[in-house]
């Protein structure tokens, strides 16, 4: 009995290892292409457009960088700090572009800023201009796709900030104004090097995103390592080539998490004094209230409203020829795709959290760490690094079968829905493990030993005790995942099954054919679903500043 | 007709290289609340969790009723060790009402069974009229009697408690600690505590354990401990009291500046070896007729009494406890006369 419960802990360990083996093959898969050396693809792209690829993607970060953190930070001062109208409803609606993929805001300004859009027919109408007689700004370049990302992913930097200032003493803001310094110079001298390192990591998830971004990328034509990489897979048929330009896009990802990581190494000399009630709000004055509440209008209106109400007029105008039986079954497997994925990674994240929890050594605490890697690794990366191991599998199987029964197995896995659960859970586990840790890190340890020693199991523990604690931040983690796997674009059109469709991958291709207004009722079907974790984040923020959490 | 319940045979548990407990050994008679006492970092909680099974020593044997719980060979995980556990910061399950957690370990009862459990121990602990609350709607005072409650309902073998005042009021926990002794006697568990608190320690056990840097000093009754420290740890941790020098005068004799104290000198020490005396403050029996007049150097105003210290020497003092009518100012003298009936001494360590 004993060595069998011995043995049932040391199953844990064992378990969690071979889950973070297993979602590392991806990674080493795609990395393990550098060691064979370049080929004829691989001269071929490095003579025509490796440099494009290099300086598109640099453009992107520097464009990006500048869009998000100014729009980020500034909101994010005004909404802790200022007092002014709509503060509140700003502090939360400021996160609502998170809930647009970047795909889809580009394919709704793309409708709406093209010749025949709304704007361009108004203006010509107004003025009674001809096709050529004005010039227009195009959308569709490598300045539209820094736009459209920027208003996308400036919220990562705006929700992190804002909770580094209001995280920061306001002793310190104070001590700095007794010293004579005003509140703007203040701002510039003590909050925001505060906030540094809380900056640079909103910052870097933006520029994750923005390199694993396909659809906006490739919809605006503008070469980047991402489209390079699907071109190179699809257009060539080159795994070898693709795989090591995956590698290098790998390269950019590591280094902005070495960026990040150097930078949060000093959060630790920062203060912590508890919670302490914030400084009393500036009150700005009537004009610079008015112009905070433009400049926190600005973001909103752009990166959510305006193409919001684009997508949802389109949707009405489309509704009859577009929401018919297909469109129903395009929903139902985006959502049954979603929400067994999403199942299954929380499945896995307790396994993976139950087991650091029961064993942590520093060998288990490295292997989740491994299995949630797959959030900084682009969608297409982990695609490729899926689909290559699988089809050599699927390929031995079959030559197998055929030397011994004659027959043909064809491909088992990488061809199916199989492959495709797997990459997502591969580059979506990071999610439900980091709510599934943290929740765990709030219930004492205490709480296991209180209930190991009235006799229970640890499984029996994890059941009775921790899972319904941790209730809600485990289906806030389901309906993250969920909502992540319904936005995924590459991984879902490199991997997907013969003619199995996706809401995504609808958008896409309708956008694809220049069937914008088509296009509307998938993607804000994504967009209305994205908007429920928004609203739960949003709750989130609101509650902690008033009352402590409930497990405390 | 006792029965020994809970025996440790040479324990020892390290964290690589530090040694977190040494060689230690205890048994408990069935029905006998010990208690493990010491500063913190003595080792203290890590022997308890060993015998609760959270910790797995290096060496030795563990018994709980004759049935060996943890050795080489074996180590039972705590859930096949019948024990309870009342917990430093309680570990109520916040999700669970009060009836619910104090029904968490009942699960070879059957519902009607489990609920009849629940209100006798909800009875037993004066709190019948809660029980559908939730652990963040008590008080302290409160959630540490559910704790306990919880810890009996599956009547175990051997209750485990770990600091389980430390988180109260200071107020509350004398109150709670004779309390919570006649409830763990009324059940007639054998239990065993941790505290750093001696008065907690003597409030609550039968048997004290003395544990300083991983190894226990002595094991014996409060009073033994009291009265009868067998090392100078002891004779400083527990109670007040001072060390002064005497010198041995012959087997039964040590001279010292109270003068000449009756008692057993230690082994080894011969006429004119040098030791140290105990001299607790009950030792010292004010008299004011007495010719033995001390001078006071400091007093401190304690309500019912007075602590008084007294010079003896250049370099020592003892200390005097009275009735607080007795007030006597600073440097005046006062009379005592010596009322030793436990005379502890201890050889010099000269190398000190």
């Amino acid at each position: 009995m004993i060595h069998f419960i011995k043995n049932l802990t040391d199953r844990w360990q064992l378990g969690v290892i071979l889950i973070a083996l297993l979602f590392a093959v991806p990674v080493i898969t795609v990395v393990s292409f550098v060691f064979q050396g370049p080929n004829d693809v691989w001269q071929h792209l490095v003579e025509t457009v490796l440099a494009d690829y290099i300086s598109n993607s640099l453009l992107l970060m520097l464009g990006v960088s500048l869009g998000t953190l100014s729009i980020g930070i500034t909101t994010a001062w005004l909404t802790s700090i200022c007092e002014f109208p709509g503060r509140k409803i700003f502090q939360w609606a400021l996160l609502l572009p998170l809930a647009v993929p970047a795909y889809i805001i580009a394919y709704t300004y793309t409708g709406m800023l093209d010749f025949s859009g709304p704007v361009q027919t108004f203006i010509r109408e107004s003025f009674g201009w001809g096709p050529r007689d004005y010039w227009f700004p195009e959308i569709r370049s490598i300045d539209g796709a820094i736009m459209m990302l920027s208003l996308v992913l400036y919220p990562y930097v705006y929700l992190l900030t804002r909770a580094a200032f209001l995280e920061q003493s306001c002793v310190t803001l104070e001590a700095s104004r007794s010293l004579g310094r005003g509140p703007w110079r203040s701002f510039f001298s003590i909050a925001l090097p505060m906030a540094r390192p809380a900056i640079i990591t909103g910052l870097s998830l933006a520029l994750m995103e923005t390199l694993a971004d396909f659809g906006t990328v490739e919809y605006f034509g503008v070469a980047t390592f991402t489209t390079g990489i699907f071109r190179t897979w699809f257009g060539l048929g080159d795994a070898t080539a693709a795989s090591q330009l995956a590698s290098m896009l790998l390269l950019f990802v590591f280094v902005l998490i070495l960026i990040e990581r150097f930078s949060r190494r000093q959060a630790r000399y920062h203060q912590h004094i508890g919670r302490q009630a914030h400084a009393r709000r500036i009150q700005l004055s009537f004009k610079q209230g008015w112009t905070a509440f433009i400049a926190c209008s600005i973001p909103l209106l752009l990166g959510f409203a305006l193409p919001f109400s684009q997508l949802l007029i389109w949707t009405i105008e489309t509704a009859e020829e577009m929401i018919n039986s297909d469109f129903y079954t395009l929903a139902a497997n985006s959502l049954s795709l979603a929400f067994v994925t999403s199942l299954l990674a929380l499945l896995l994240a307790l396994f993976m959290g139950y087991g650091q929890r029961l064993k942590n050594t520093r060998l288990i605490r490295l292997m989740v760490r491994i299995a949630s890697m797959g959030y900084a690794i682009p969608g297409t990366v982990i695609a490729i690094g899926v689909v290559i191991p699988f089809a050599w599998l699927d390929n031995s199987i079959d030559d197998w079968a055929r030397d011994q029964f004659d027959f043909s197995t064809g491909l088992i896995l990488s061809g199916t829905l199989f492959a495709l659960v797997f990459s997502y859970l591969v580059r979506f586990l990071a999610v439900s493990v980091g709510s599934v840790e943290s929740s765990l890190g709030k219930i004492k340890p205490s709480m296991d030993d209180a209930a190991r020693s009235m006799g229970y199991k640890p499984f029996q523990v994890l059941r009775k005790v921790h899972i319904p604690i941790m209730r809600t931040t485990l289906l806030t983690a389901i309906l993250l995942v969920f909502v992540d796997v319904l936005k995924e674009l590459p991984a879902t059109l490199l991997l997907r099954p013969f003619n199995f469709n996706t809401l995504a991958v609808r958008a896409y291709e309708l956008a694809a054919d220049e069937r914008l207004a088509d296009a509307s009722s998938a993607a804000i079907m994504i967009v209305l679903t994205g908007i429920i974790p928004v609203i739960l984040l949003s709750l989130a923020i609101t509650k902690n500043q008033y009352e402590p959490s409930e497990n405390d | 007709m006792t029965n020994i319940l809970l025996q440790l045979n040479s324990i020892y548990l390290s964290y690589g290289s530090h040694t977190v407990i040494e060689d230690i050994d205890l048994t408990l008679q069935e029905g006998e609340i010990g208690c493990l006492l010491g500063s913190s970092g003595c080792g203290k909680t890590t022997l308890l969790r060993s015998i609760a099974g959270f910790e797995k020593p290096d060496q030795g044997q563990i018994r709980i009723r004759n049935k060996i719980v943890n050795d080489n060979a074996t180590n039972k995980p705590p859930e096949q060790r019948n024990i309870g556990m009342v917990f430093q910061d309680f570990a109520l399950f916040p999700h669970l009402s009060v009836k619910k957690n104090i029904a968490f370990g009942l699960t070879k009862l059957n519902k009607t069974a489990a609920a009849q459990r629940v209100q006798e121990l909800l009875d037993m602990i004066g709190l019948a009229d809660i029980g559908e609350k939730y652990p963040h709607q008590l008080s302290g005072g409160q959630q540490q009697r559910i704790a306990l409650a919880r810890a009996l309902a599956p009547k175990p073998d051997l209750l485990l408690l770990d600091e389980p005042f430390s988180s109260l009021d200071v107020e509350l926990r004398e109150q709670l600690a004779t309390e919570v002794r006649k409830i763990i006697k009324h059940e007639g568990i054998t239990a065993i505590l941790v505290t750093h608190d001696q008065h907690e320690a003597f409030a609550m056990s039968d048997k004290v354990g003395l544990l300083h840097q991983g190894k226990m000093l002595q094991w014996d009754t409060p009073y033994n401990l009291y009265h009868q420290p067998t090392s100078q740890y002891a004779a400083n941790f527990i109670g007040q009291g001072v060390m002064i020098p005497g010198t041995v005068l012959n087997s039964q004799t040590i001279k010292t500046d109270l003068g000449d104290i009756h008692g057993k000198v230690p082994d080894g020490c011969r006429e004119n070896c040098p030791v140290d005396v105990l001299i607790r403050p009950d030792d010292i029996i004010h008299d004011d007729k007495s010719e033995h007049q001390l001078e006071i150097i400091d007093k401190v105003f304690r309500g019912a009494e007075f602590l008084y210290t007294l010079k003896l020497n250049d370099t020592s003092s003892v200390l005097c406890i009275t009735p607080s009518h007795h007030n006597h100012p600073v440097n005046s003298q006062l009379g005592i006369t010596l009322d030793m009936s436990h005379v502890v001494v201890f050889k010099r360590n000269l190398t000190k």
